[in-house]
C-alpha cells in the first residue's frame, strides 16, 4: 500500500493548503504588490510608483514614532503581564500556607474565587474595556480622579489619557488589566500538570516560596510561558493595541503623537487619508516587525525540554 | 490556545513551534486585512450599462429617465434616515414607473468603497460620518460627477428660479475643488462658533462680550462662582478652530483664512493670528478652562458645560442635537459669533464660521446620475427644506425654510447669527481639504497642546508653521486654492 501514501497525504492536505494560499499567502503577496503602487483604495486606477512609498516611510516621522511605540508595547506588555499572571498562578496554586491535614502544595485560601476574578476581563470584548476605561479616566468626573478627590488627594488630579506623558501608560495598563486573566488561567492548568512530589521533595530540601518557584515552577512551565510570550507580542502589535488606541485616546494617536501605534497608522493612511498604497507599504513594515519579533522569542527561548 | 484547562496538560500535545507558528500567522492578520480590498482594486470591471436619459421637460428639467431604478445610500447618523425617506416618498410619486434602492449606514466606506472599486456605485451618497470617504481623493481620481446641470435646473417650487440661486453663501463654493465644477452638495447648514446657555450668562448678570477685554471679565465673574469659564473638546481639539478660526478671521480679515487654507508661507505667522493664540492661551494662563479639559472627549465635555460646570464652548449646531438628552429644558441654548480682540479689529462683531454639512455625492459611474440629482432637487424644495428643519433642529442649504414652523432655542440663536453675520460669513476649508492636517497636527499636536498648556502661543504657532509646510511641500497629497 506505499504507493498510495503520498496520494492520500496529498488528498488530505489539499484543501487546507490552497484555503491557506488564497487567503493567507495570496493577501500578502497582493500587499507587497500594492506598497509599490500609488493606489489610493477609493478608485480601481493606479500606476507602479518604485520605492517611492519607502523612502517616504523612512522619512516620515510619525511612522518613526508609531514604530517605537510598537516596539515599546511588543517588549513591555508581555513582561508584566507574564510576570504578573506567573505570579498570581503561583499564589493561587502553590503560593499557599499548609493547612492541617491539606496536600503539602495549595494555593491561598479564597484562589478558586480569584481564578474566576481574573478571568473575567476576558468575557468582555476589548472594545467595551477601552470605552469603560475611558471612562474612569476623564478628569472631571471619570472614577480614577474621584477617588482620589475622595480619599482627600484632590490636588492630585492628572489629566491621565490627555497629559503625553502618561497617555501611553494608561493604555498599557488597560491592555495589561484585560489579558492578564487569561494568562493566570494558562499558567494555573500548566502548574497543575506539575507533579506534587516534586514540591513536596523541594519542601523536605528546605526550599522557600521563592526557589521553589524559580527552580521549581518556572523551569517546567516555560514551554507554555514562551507560547504566552508570542501570543501576548502578536496581541500587543496587532488588533488589541490598534482598538484600545483607537477607541481610548486624543486624536486617536495622541495627545501629540504620544499613543500612536503601527496599526492605528495603517488605518488611518488608508481609511482616513485615501493612501492604500502607502498604508500597505506600513503594513509591510509591521510584518516584518512581527516576523523579527517571532524569530527572536524563538531563538532566546531554545532549551531543553525537561521530561516529567 | 483552547484546551488549556485540562487537568492533564500533555507537554508533548501543543509543540511550541506549531503555536508560535500559528501565532505568527494571526498577528500578521493586520496585514492582510488592506488586502481584502486590494482583491477589489484588481478585479475592476464595468458595472453594466448607464440609463438612457429621458426627456426633458418642464417638470423634468435634469431629464430623468423616468422608468431607470434609482439607488440611494443615505448616512444613518445624528440627522437619522427619516428626511431622506419622506423625500424618496416624493420621487416615487414624481416618477411612478421608477423604482428607488434606498438604504441607510453608518458604515459609508465599508459598503461604499468596493463598489467605487468595482465601478458600480450608487447613484447619491451622503458621504458623511465616521467613515467618511475622502472626498479630495475621490475628486482627484474622477470619481465624481459634476453637479453643474443640477445648480442651473429649474428650482423645485418655482420654475424661474434656478437651483443655484436658492441657495445660502458659500455652499456652491464648498461643493468646488478647484475650477468651476462643483463635486459636492452640502445639505445641512452648519453655524460654528460659541455655544453657551442664556440663562447661565443672564444669572451672571453679563451680556456676550464682544471684545476679548470683555471675555475676560465674564469669565472671572463666572470664576468667582465656581463656573469654568470655557471648555472644550479636550480629546478632539480640532473643535477649538470653530471659534478660533472666525475669531482669526474677523480680526485679520478673511485673507489672513485664505493664506492659511492656502498653505502659503508664513500664513500663520500672521499678527492676527498671534494676538488670537495669545488670546486662548490666556485663558488657560488665567485657570479659566474647565480642570481636566484635556482629557475628556466631545461628549464629556459637552456634558459638563451643559451641567452648568463651564460657560462658553467652541461648537457646531449639531450639538443642540447631540447633547439633547443632557441640555435642561430651561437652558435657553444660545450662539454667538466669536469675541474679537477689540475695536480695530477688520470684521464687525458678529462675523461668523457657517458651512455647509452633510456631503451628498454623484459618483461618475453612477448607472442613472440624472436621478440622484433629481432626488437631490426635491431635497433642495421648501417643503422638505422645512421638513428636515423641523424633524433634526438644523438648517439645510435652501435659504429660508424658517418661517412659519416652531425654531427651537439654539437653531433660532442660529438663525439671527446668520443675519447679524449678513454678508462676513466666514467658511475655512483645512477641515474638508486636509484632513490630517487639520485635526491630527494643528488641532490634535498644535492647538490641543497649547491649551492644555505645554505650548506658549509662539511655540505653537512655529510647530504649526512647520507642519503647514509639510503639507505644502507633500506630494502625495493634492493641494487646493481659494478661487
Amino acid at each position: 500500500m506505499q504507493h498510495g501514501k503520498y496520494r492520500f497525504i496529498v488528498g488530505f492536505l489539499a484543501v487546507p493548503l490552497g484555503l491557506y494560499a488564497l487567503f493567507v499567502v495570496w493577501p500578502f503577496i497582493q500587499s507587497i504588490y500594492y506598497s509599490f503602487t500609488d493606489w489610493t483604495g477609493l478608485s480601481p486606477e493606479f500606476k507602479m510608483v518604485g520605492v517611492d512609498n519607502y523612502t517616504r516611510m523612512f522619512h516620515d516621522d510619525i511612522f518613526w514614532k508609531s514604530l517605537w511605540h510598537s516596539l515599546l508595547f511588543a517588549l513591555l506588555l508581555p513582561l508584566v503581564t507574564i510576570s504578573l499572571a506567573l505570579f498570581f498562578a503561583f499564589m493561587i496554586n502553590a503560593g499557599g500556607r499548609r493547612r492541617k491535614g491539606g496536600p503539602a502544595v495549595t494555593g491561598v485560601r479564597g484562589s478558586s474565587f480569584y481564578k474566576i476574578v481574573y478571568f473575567f476581563p476576558q468575557v468582555l470584548s476589548i472594545a467595551i474595556v477601552a470605552l469603560l476605561f475611558a471612562f474612569a479616566y476623564n478628569p472631571d468626573s471619570g472614577a480614577i480622579n474621584s477617588l482620589l478627590r475622595g480619599i482627600g488627594l484632590g490636588s492630585v488630579q492628572p489629566l491621565w489619557l490627555g497629559d503625553p506623558n502618561l497617555a501611553l501608560w494608561c493604555v498599557m495598563a488597560v491592555l495589561v488589566w484585560s489579558t492578564v486573566g487569561f494568562f493566570v488561567v494558562l499558567f494555573s492548568a500548566g502548574m497543575a500538570s506539575i507533579p506534587a512530589d516534586l514540591y513536596e521533595a523541594a519542601l523536605l530540601d528546605g526550599a522557600g516560596r521563592a526557589g521553589t518557584f524559580f527552580r521549581i515552577t518556572l523551569p517546567l512551565l516555560w514551554d507554555t510561558v514562551q507560547s504566552g510570550w508570542v501570543y501576548m507580542g502578536i496581541l500587543a502589535l496587532g488588533a488589541e493595541s490598534f482598538a484600545v488606541v483607537q477607541i481610548m485616546t486624543t486624536g486617536p494617536g495622541g495627545p501629540d503623537y504620544s499613543t500612536t501605534v503601527l496599526v492605528l497608522y495603517v488605518y488611518q493612511k488608508a481609511f482616513r487619508d485615501g493612501q492604500a498604497a502607502y498604508a500597505t507599504t506600513i503594513g509591510v513594515a509591521l510584518l516584518v516587525v512581527t516576523l523579527l519579533f517571532a524569530a527572536v522569542v524563538m531563538r532566546l527561548g531554545r532549551r531543553e525540554r525537561l521530561e516529567f | 490556545m483552547g484546551p488549556t484547562s485540562g487537568e492533564n496538560i500533555n507537554p508533548e500535545g501543543l509543540g511550541r513551534r506549531d503555536l508560535i507558528k500559528r501565532s505568527a500567522a494571526l498577528g500578521l492578520i493586520s496585514v492582510p486585512t488592506m488586502s481584502f480590498l486590494s482583491a477589489c482594486a484588481s478585479s475592476g470591471g464595468g458595472g453594466g450599462e448607464k440609463a438612457k436619459a429621458g426627456k426633458k421637460t418642464a417638470k423634468n428639467p435634469l431629464g430623468v429617465n423616468d422608468t431607470a431604478q434609482m439607488e440611494f445610500v443615505l448616512f444613518d447618523g445624528g440627522f437619522g434616515k427619516e428626511y431622506a425617506q419622506d423625500a424618496v416618498k416624493i420621487y416615487e410619486k414624481d416618477f411612478p414607473k421608477a423604482t428607488v434602492k434606498f438604504s441607510a449606514t453608518q458604515k459609508i466606506q465599508s459598503t461604499l468603497q468596493p463598489r467605487f472599486n468595482q465601478g458600480n456605485p450608487p447613484d447619491l451618497i451622503d458621504n458623511s460620518g465616521a467613515e467618511q470617504m475622502d472626498m479630495g481623493v475621490l475628486v482627484g481620481k474622477n470619481q465624481l460627477a459634476d453637479l453643474t446641470p443640477l445648480l442651473d435646473a429649474a428650482s423645485y417650487d418655482d420654475p424661474k428660479k434656478k437651483v443655484r440661486d436658492t441657495l445660502r453663501p458659500g455652499i456652491v463654493e464648498m461643493g468646488q475643488f478647484d475650477g468651476s465644477p462643483v463635486w459636492i452638495m452640502y445639505y445641512a447648514y452648519t453655524v460654528y462658533g460659541v455655544w453657551y446657555s442664556q440663562k447661565l450668562l443672564d444669572s451672571l448678570g453679563e451680556k456676550y462680550p464682544e471684545t476679548w477685554d470683555e471675555m475676560l471679565k465674564v469669565c472671572e465673574a463666572a470664576k468667582k462662582k465656581g463656573i469654568a469659564g470655557w471648555t472644550y473638546a479636550g480629546k478632539y481639539p480640532y473643535y477649538i478652530p470653530f471659534s478660533l478660526y472666525p475669531m482669526i478671521g474677523k480680526v485679520g480679515g478673511r485673507e489672513v483664512l485664505d493664506a492659511i487654507d492656502n498653505l502659503e508661507p508664513n500664513a500663520w505667522k500672521h499678527p492676527a493670528v498671534k494676538a488670537c493664540f495669545e488670546a486662548y492661551y490666556e485663558l488657560y494662563k488665567k485657570g479659566y478652562i474647565l480642570q481636566g479639559t484635556p482629557g475628556l472627549d466631545h461628549i464629556q465635555s459637552q456634558t459638563a458645560w451643559a451641567k452648568g460646570k463651564a460657560l462658553f464652548i467652541p461648537n457646531g449646531s449639531w450639538v443642540e442635537n447631540e447633547s439633547a438628552n443632557v441640555i435642561p429644558a430651561d437652558f435657553n441654548l444660545a450662539v454667538s459669533a466669536p469675541s474679537g480682540i477689540d475695536s480695530s479689529d477688520k470684521l464687525p462683531f458678529g462675523t461668523i464660521w457657517a458651512s455647509g454639512g452633510e456631503p451628498f455625492v454623484v459618483p461618475a459611474k453612477a448607472k442613472n446620475p440624472e436621478g440622484g440629482m433629481e432626488q437631490l432637487r426635491i431635497m433642495l424644495s421648501e417643503a422638505s427644506s422645512k421638513n428636515f428643519t423641523t424633524k433634526v433642529k438644523s438648517l439645510t442649504a435652501f435659504n429660508g425654510g424658517t418661517t412659519g414652523i416652531s425654531l427651537t432655542p439654539g437653531l433660532k440663536s442660529g438663525v439671527a447669527a446668520l443675519e447679524k453675520a449678513g454678508n462676513n460669513v466666514l467658511n475655512p476649508r483645512l477641515q474638508d481639504w486636509y484632513v490630517q492636517l487639520q485635526k491630527e497636527k494643528i488641532g490634535v499636536a498644535g492647538l490641543g497642546e497649547m491649551m492644555a498648556g505645554r505650548l506658549t502661543p509662539a511655540e505653537a504657532i512655529k510647530k504649526i508653521q512647520g507642519f503647514a509646510d509639510e503639507a505644502a511641500k507633500d506630494t502625495s497629497i493634492k493641494h487646493y486654492k481659494h478661487q
